[in-house]
């Protein structure tokens, strides 16, 4: 870098700082966002869990019925799965090392995530909704 | 991979663990385990939403004495996730860094988590 005529680096490279894996902070940073989210989100629904879990099924039902209650649990929905995926890709990348078997996990985990993330929310519409 | 006999570094067998290495290997153990019981909460919900019968079903599976033992495990992983992740965040504002905070906050993070999921459920316990 001393010799800035040397670098094979171009300033439209520089420019757009996406680096090798070609998205630059974007992955780093939603991990840090939803991160950042799921301090209260992750609290709030501890609390309501460890409370629901000693009542009956009509307590449940009721507490979902509250529109407040319904947002926070889908934000939480949707914050712990798009977490998730970017952590599990982490660990996948990290020690799955054949290139057929690595996409094969990330693919199975992205799909994983919208299917049981789609199901984990609609239940929770289903409850507010009360049908 | 190298193909030629090269010196290798000790590995993790030679070293006295340090703490912030255990708090490291914990944070993804625990990721990775809040990731299986994701699927246990979200079976949980399609319970709720299916109705009282169904309901009752799964209630009565996850408040078994195995049902217990693994939402407690769950309680403590996402409490060590939490702190050990508020760790993290405070490296990413660039603070924390230094052997002593380090190794301070990553006893912290083992201790606090173990303290807040009993406490959590002597409460869940006692409000009923």
């Amino acid at each position: 870098m001393s010799n800035p005529t040397k670098t094979m680096r171009t300033p439209l490279k520089k420019v757009r700082g996406l680096g090798a894996a070609k998205d630059g902070v974007q992955h780093w940073w939603i991990q840090r966002v939803t991160a950042l989210a799921l301090i209260p989100l992750a609290l709030i629904m501890l609390v309501a869990l460890l409370k629901l879990a000693t009542g009956d099924h009509a307590a449940v039902a009721a507490a979902f019925r509250h529109p407040v209650f319904a947002i926070v649990a889908l934000l939480a929905v949707l914050a712990v799965f798009w977490h998730f995926k970017l952590g599990a890709q982490v660990v996948i990348e990290d020690y799955v090392h054949s290139e057929g078997l690595k996409m094969a996990s990330l693919l199975g985990v992205t799909f994983a995530v919208f299917v049981v993330g789609g199901i984990a929310a609609l239940s929770v519409l289903k409850l507010f909704l009360g049908v | 991979m190298a193909n030629v006999e090269r010196p290798l570094s000790p590995h993790l067998q030679v070293y006295r663990w340090p703490v912030t290495m255990a708090s490291s290997i914990l944070h993804r153990a625990t990721g990775v385990g809040l990731g299986i019981g994701t699927l246990l909460l979200t079976w949980w919900l399609v319970a709720a939403a299916a109705g009282p019968e169904y309901y009752a079903y799964v209630q009565m599976v996850l408040g078994s004495w195995l049902g217990r033992l693994v939402l407690f495990g769950f309680t403590w992983a996402l409490f060590y996730h939490l702190l050990n992740g508020i760790r993290h965040l405070a490296w990413d504002a660039g603070y924390g860094y230094s052997l002593p905070v380090a190794n301070r906050s990553a006893w912290l993070a083992i201790v606090g988590s173990v303290v807040l999921a009993v406490l959590a459920w002597i409460i869940a316990y006692a409000w009923k």
